[in-house]
């Protein structure tokens, strides 16, 4: 078995309410960025793992947000990074 | 009529449900630690509001893990009643036991008392009440933006799953009633089995004139009638 630090974002479904996205938004419109369409508030979890190889701490990490980190009803998951420690 | 009433780690609302049902009801009422396996013969659970577990990571996610959830979820899967208010609704739902979600208010955290319209009394927390009803009752959270998709709205309102709406002063759904952006204006709802309920206002904290209203009484009142058919 080897360690390994799987990075995981878990944002908010597309088309739903997202009342801190709007409100950053609001607020990087204020600073003058005009440029900004719509921000996400999400969470960036990083989880220390053991696992044989990077695709079975991948699919440990997916298991784990099916199962508790992310609400299947209003959120998105994504791995961003598996890291070998 | 004996309820238990689960105490999570952070649950703050749990002794306003015992006043309610002791003191106000007049019937028996234990209180279940969540680390627990036993539900004590209990008639009704009560998963009560508070901040289980600090809401950690989403309202509810972590308590629905608690020991007791697993005696619970058997109690509702017999058809035993249980009525999550609250937080109690956050983890009813994160546990599977009702539908949707209950995302971030749409305005930040609201403390208020709100009016909520009862659309169905055939069940076991509405029995007592009429259609269309109006309650006064407060609510206290920043987590209760009932959202699911279309589709399951569409199927909750035709099989009369939405039992509490927010409404205005003349009864109406509007979106000034609506205290925290809940989809359709839902306050409440119950499983398809229809004896799991929950909601976010608080009827434990509107059983007494002294708390500024005693509109969730006939809530309360329902159990009775429930218990005793």
């Amino acid at each position: 078995m080897t360690r390994f630090r799987v990075s995981v974002h878990i944002i908010p479904r597309r088309g739903l309410l997202d009342p801190q996205g709007k409100a950053v938004t609001d607020a990087l419109h204020t600073l003058g960025f005009a440029g900004v369409g719509e921000v996400h508030v999400g969470r960036h979890l990083v989880i220390e793992t053991s696992a044989k190889d990077v695709s079975a701490a991948e699919a440990s990490v997916r298991t784990m947000c099916e199962r508790l980190l992310a609400n299947p009803v209003t959120e998105d998951f994504e791995i961003a990074g598996v890291v070998k420690e | 009529m004996k309820v238990g009433i689960v105490r999570f780690p952070g649950s703050n609302c749990e002794d306003d449900a015992f006043h309610a049902v002791v003191d106000q009801l007049g019937e028996e009422a234990v209180m279940l630690w969540h680390k627990d396996h036993d539900l004590q013969g209990s008639d009704v659970v009560i998963l009560p509001g508070g901040f289980s577990y600090g809401d950690y990571l989403r309202a509810g996610a972590i308590a629905r893990f608690s020991p007791i959830m697993r005696e619970v979820a058997l109690h509702a899967g017999k058809g035993g009643i249980v009525l999550g208010i609250c937080n109690g609704f956050q983890i009813a739902c994160e546990a599977g036991l009702l539908p949707g979600a209950l995302l971030r208010n749409d305005a930040g955290y609201r403390s208020m008392p709100v009016t909520i319209r009862v659309e169905h009394t055939n069940t076991a927390f509405t029995s007592a009440a009429t259609v269309g009803q109006c309650l006064t009752m407060p609510i206290a959270h920043g987590e209760g933006r009932f959202a699911a998709s279309e589709d399951v709205l569409d199927q909750l309102e035709n099989d009369a799953q939405v039992l509490f709406r927010y409404v205005d002063a003349a009864g109406e759904a509007t979106v000034d009633a609506n205290p925290n952006g809940a989809m359709r204006n839902i306050a409440g709802v119950c499983n398809a089995a229809r004896n799991v309920i929950g909601l976010m206002p608080h009827p434990e904290r509107a059983v007494d004139p002294l708390l500024g209203s005693e509109d969730g009484l006939v809530l309360f009142e329902s159990l009775l009638v429930a218990a005793h058919a």
